[in-house]
């Protein structure tokens, strides 16, 4: 019927033929519907709420806590408000989660080389491992690990020692420096250090970059920063002394302490979490043409060298943004930490939501913490990409 | 004189060095350089201390009748007795116990269905009307109430049938939902862009716990009064919710990796944008992130675990539930974990093998 | 053609608002239950005594035989209850929005959850207080050895906040290592994580007899830290319903200091004590008062019996739990159970 030529319709043509009229309304549609979803929610939440008599807001946050939080990195009294309790369960997440990471990226990294040995068995091993820890949820592998430890381990009245380390269901107790005004100094031995050590690393770079002249970019810095803290530790009077753990009448009291809870979740995320990580860098070094590893061979390079000067610079390109994603996956997991007991914001939330009654308010809270944590890294992650990118000259 | 040409034949040489066999893989394998000799001795050496344990426990000394005396006895390894004691408990969770073999033969159709739909020779339309079809007989012969078969309230499902329909439920209502937000992140539209780009990245920083929370503890708050729904539904409307944003980002990576010749040419044919989404883009797109949204499906049947902590007695929850309040059998958990962690293995394994399997088959068809 | 679009859109906004704002009135429980044909419960997801579940699904215990009790005078039978085992986080939103009908989940009565918390107390069903249990061989006596030591505790509960007062007044500076789930605080107690486990005395016991390889292995520390009543829970907002729950409880604990039982009840409404006729509706309609008929409280007894026989059947001294009766026991006993009078 259609034969005549039609005119295509004007793009400002305010009838349901025009584009850009039908994309108007369905966006209207759009944002009329989140706004009556929303106000639904919002009113009927309202409304329940006035009610029953249940009492809302934030304002909780500045009353009395009145519980005690397990673990800490700062000290939490009862008498604290609660958002200090949450404080504390922001600290813990973020602490298993920094640490994780960093097991995480060495563990998983070691084990994604691992899968291009030359070695059959160190070959099949990592293979074995890869495909055992990620077709197991993280949450039976948290458990188990738990399970395990607080079974198998000496009980705490006969904590097993290997010198001044003691290992019981309690966890895990080790020597720490006493705490004295001297060991100020080797903190500043140590900064001052990091401060030489991160010149020295720029003027090497700058220095290969125009005489192609290659100096040590590990080891001299590293050796840098050492002798940094030592002298700090010499000007400060070398103090010597240490908290040793001893045992106790019920318990191993003293020294520094780790508890398994925090040792089975972060045993849990990184052993789960290396094994995607892995993943990702056998697929970054995949992805490097394979006649840059004939190169690296042509020009005499060792495998090793090959490894850590040519394959692993160029695959860090493609290996980042699925590495980032595979933190973020570690720091949400770490989250299950709440099924067995260590003190995380999830946990915490948890307590508050019970004392107080305020879910929304808690789960609310708990949200964000995470959204922030994800952005953050998400940003920082993005920064580090741009870093490793291909610099165009 | 005739020179005499005396024929001498050259000594043989050495027969190539074998590369092939045992002994030669072993050699340039196990022993290649110094480095990899120490390595083969060191791995070899744990193993060989382990690995004779590790079977004495697990298999000499292991007692596999549900006798716990027997299990408690001195030296006694592993006590597989624990499993022939509740597997039932275990793999159905508190469903009648008469009644198992509903949530049985409903989740073998499940999974035939599942494996049919994995089978390209099975790719048609009646497949979605099969889904329908069996989806339906699922809840009818779960839930009960009619035919003859006596009703059994949500609260009851448990065990790897819920992990199951937990997972297939949630990805095949996700998948509509995230195909739409795929679409809507692309769209030229700010107001639908933006507003996609928001629930994928909301949904993306935050724990799926907090998710679950949500739907247990706080959505009968956000419900008028009168009107509560059942948990099993809010949980799972809580994981489809989650699982849609990560699906969507799967899409939206084929969607990306299509040329822009694609559309235009579509454009210049007259299409609409349904049109072109439907019959141009979305195929190609769809069929080359099949192996990504094989893993999502993995992640989602491993995520599925979590419910236990809102109180749900998945394949997880149930184990729980077996072993916590029966003193006798507690102790041995650890053989229970095993269990489960090998059948959520077996699972996940054949799904990645399938994954890959399919992941080769679209490779082949591109390289054409 | 803009104008009439914005138009439809606003006037499903507004159709969509008059939907949400349904009103709610008083009594909406009891009709809403009568109109189901069950009373929804909410109970603990496994505590031995006071509400189990047994692998065909069968509910038993205290807590769950009030709710049986309750049903049977609003339904006529006792079975008519549907199940919803809780959490220690769920159970308050769980009840608040209206999910359960009655929270009887052995939860403490106070202040903050009174006030704050949109929830009306009913009746004390059992009178508990928070103790300690540690394993014999570490041989603690007294809660006040547990200086420094790691105590293992559910989250959700006032029994947190009651070891933080009583580390905090007696100087113990206890590390408590708080647990999602019961099962796990259980768990990792009998594993060794924690030199003691805590909750309410009534749990205790419920967790030696029930779940320790061998009770004589732990011991109950005989200090009791808090006071705890226990009893079930009902929203606020609807009067009505708050009264059937609170008389039935009373009625069945007035019905044990007046001899009424489970199977001399259709003895005693020949019995011409004038408290046991009110009680049994023979000549007053006490029922009626409440909205229901006048053998409310027969059907209740028949169902579950008497305040006394559900206790002994379910935590006495010839249960599992083997509880002493002790402050459980009548007024005129010596014990706190005094309930008002059903007139």
């Amino acid at each position: 019927m259609a034969d005549a030529p039609r005119t295509p319709p004007k793009k400002r043509d305010w009838s349901w033929r025009s584009q850009a009229f039908r994309g108007l309304i369905y966006q209207i549609v759009l944002l009329a519907l989140v706004a009556a979803t929303g106000w639904f929610l919002a009113h009927n939440t309202a409304e329940n709420m006035r009610v029953r008599g249940i009492q809302g807001g934030f304002d909780f946050l500045t009353t009395t806590a009145g519980f005690d939080i397990g673990e800490s990195l700062f000290h939490f009294d009862s008498n604290d408000p609660y958002w200090k309790a949450f404080l504390v369960g922001i600290v813990n997440t973020l602490r298993v989660a920094a640490v994780g990471i960093l097991l995480t990226t060495i563990l998983g990294t070691l084990i994604g080389i691992g899968r291009f040995s030359r070695n059959g068995l160190v070959r099949g091993l990592c293979q074995t491992y890869v495909e055992l820890f990620r077709n197991v949820p993280i949450l039976i592998q948290l458990l188990m690990w738990y399970l395990l430890a607080t079974e198998l381990l000496p009980d705490i009245t006969d904590a097993r020692h290997i010198g001044p380390f003691y290992l019981s269901k309690g966890g895990l107790s080790f020597p720490i420096p006493e705490w004295s005004s001297a060991h100020l100094a080797t903190l500043a031995g140590l900064g001052a250090g990091l401060v030489a050590a991160w010149a020295y690393r720029r003027r090497t770079q700058r220095r290969f970059e125009e005489t192609g002249r290659l100096g040590s970019l590990f080891f001299a810095p590293l050796a840098i920063v050492i002798v940094g803290a030592l002298i700090g530790w010499g000007a400060g009077g070398m103090p010597t002394a240490w908290e040793i753990p001893k045992k106790g009448e019920f318990a191993v009291e003293g020294g520094g302490s780790l508890t398994p809870e925090f040792l089975a979740v972060l045993m849990g995320l990184v052993l789960y979490t290396a094994a995607f990580v892995s993943e990702v860098v056998r697929s970054g070094i995949q992805s490097v043409a394979h006649g840059q590893s004939e190169a690296a061979r042509a020009l005499g390079l060792s495998r090793g060298q090959e490894m850590q000067k040519v394959l692993l610079p160029q695959a860090l390109r493609v290996i980042i943004p699925p590495m980032t994603n595979q933190y973020l996956n570690l720091t949400k997991n770490s989250s299950l930490a709440v099924a067995i007991g260590y003190p995380d914001v999830v946990s915490i939330g948890n307590t508050a939501i019970n004392q107080t009654g305020r879910a929304v308010e808690c789960i609310a809270l708990i949200m964000v913490v995470y959204l922030i944590t994800s952005l953050a890294t998400s940003v920082l992650m993005g920064w580090y990409n741009k870093k490793a990118a291909i610099k165009e000259r | 004189m005739a020179d005499t040409i005396i024929f001498q034949s050259l000594p043989p040489r050495p027969a190539p060095v074998r590369t092939e066999g045992l002994v030669p893989w072993i050699r340039s394998n196990l022993f290649g350089s110094v480095p990899s000799a120490i390595a083969t001795l060191i791995i070899g050496g744990v193993l060989f201390y382990f690995l004779p344990k590790l079977l004495n426990w697990a298999v000499f000394t292991a007692t596999v009748v549900p006798n716990v005396d027997a299990c408690r006895a001195d030296g006694a390894g592993a006590c597989w007795g624990v499993i022939a004691e509740k597997y039932r408990l275990i793999l159905f969770g508190r469903y009648p116990f008469e009644e198992q073999w509903r949530p049985l033969v409903a989740t073998l159709l499940l999974i035939a269905l599942i494996v049919a739909s994995c089978t390209r020779a099975f790719w048609s339309k009646w497949l979605a009307v099969l889904w329908v079809i069996v989806l339906a007989v699922y809840f009818v012969v779960m839930a009960g109430g009619v035919l003859g078969l006596s009703a059994v309230t949500t609260d009851r499902w448990g065990g790897l049938p819920l992990t199951i329909m937990l997972t297939t439920l949630s990805m095949v209502l996700a998948f509509p939902l995230a195909l739409l937000v795929a679409l809507g992140r692309r769209s030229s539209l700010p107001a639908i862009r933006s507003f996609c780009t928001v629930y994928v990245e909301l949904v993306r920083g935050v724990p799926l716990i907090s998710v679950l929370f949500m739907a247990s503890f706080m959505f009968p708050l956000f419900m008028p009064q009168g009107v509560s729904i059942d948990v099993l539904i809010r949980a799972l409307a809580g994981i489809t919710l989650f699982t849609a944003a990560y699906l969507a980002e799967v899409i939206r990576g084929g969607l990306q990796a299509l040329p822009k010749g694609q559309s235009e040419a579509a454009a210049s044919l007259g299409l609409s944008y349904w049109q072109t989404q439907r019959k141009i883009i979305l195929p190609q797109a769809l069929a080359m992130v099949v192996p990504g949204i094989m893993n999502s499906f993995i992640s989602m049947f491993k995520d599925t675990s979590l419910v236990s902590i809102v109180s749900m007695y998945e394949l997880t929850g149930a184990l729980g539930l077996a072993l916590n309040s029966d003193a006798n059998w507690r102790p041995f958990k650890l053989e229970g974990y095993i269990f489960i962690v090998a059948i959520y293995f077996c699972f996940c394994f054949a799904m990645s093998r399938y994954s890959l399997w399919i992941e080769k088959q679209t490779n082949k068809s591109r390289l054409r | 053609m803009k104008l009439t679009q914005t138009k439809v859109a606003l006037g499903a906004l507004l159709a969509l608002g008059a939907l949400a704002t349904a009103p709610a009135h008083a009594g909406a429980t009891l009709d809403k239950i009568k109109k189901n044909g069950q009373v929804v419960c909410g109970v603990n997801t496994g505590l031995a005594g006071f509400s189990q579940a047994d692998s065909n699904g069968a509910w038993s215990g205290l807590d769950v035989d009030i709710c049986r009790a309750i049903a049977a005078a609003v339904l006529g039978d006792g079975n008519k209850v549907k199940w919803v085992p809780l959490g220690a986080q769920q159970r308050f939103t769980a009840l608040q929005s209206g999910e359960v009908d009655i929270l009887s989940r052995n939860t403490t009565f106070s202040l903050t959850r009174d006030a704050s918390l949109g929830l009306h107390d009913t009746v004390v069903t059992y009178y508990d207080g928070q103790g300690f249990m540690v394993p014999t061989k570490s041989k603690i006596k007294d809660a006040k050895q547990l200086k420094g030591q790691t105590v293992c505790v559910q989250s959700g509960t006032t029994t947190e906040k009651n070891l933080t007062d009583f580390s905090k007044t007696n100087g113990l500076g206890i590390k408590p290592v708080v647990f999602e789930k019961v099962e796990a605080a259980t768990g990792a107690y009998f594993a060794g994580r924690c030199v003691a486990y805590t909750t309410d005395a009534s749990g205790l016991a419920s967790v030696r007899n029930k779940e320790a390889k061998n009770p004589d292995d732990h011991v109950i520390l005989p200090q009791l830290i808090s006071k705890e009543p226990l009893g079930p829970m009902v929203r606020r907002g609807d009067d009505e319903w708050f009264a059937i729950a609170k008389w039935v409880i009373y009625g069945l604990i007035e019905s044990e200091e007046y001899g009424i039982t489970q199977h001399n009840v259709d003895q005693m409404k020949s019995s011409q004590d004038p408290v046991v006729q009110r009680i049994l509706g023979t000549t007053e309609d006490t029922g009626k008062l409440l909205g229901l008929d006048k053998d409310w409280m027969t059907r209740a007894l028949k169902t579950v019996g008497n305040y006394g026989e559900i206790f002994e059947r379910n935590v006495g001294p010839k249960s599992a739990l083997k509880l002493p009766r002790g402050v459980n026991n009548q007024w005129n006993k010596g014990g706190l159970m005094y309930a008002y009078p059903v007139r």
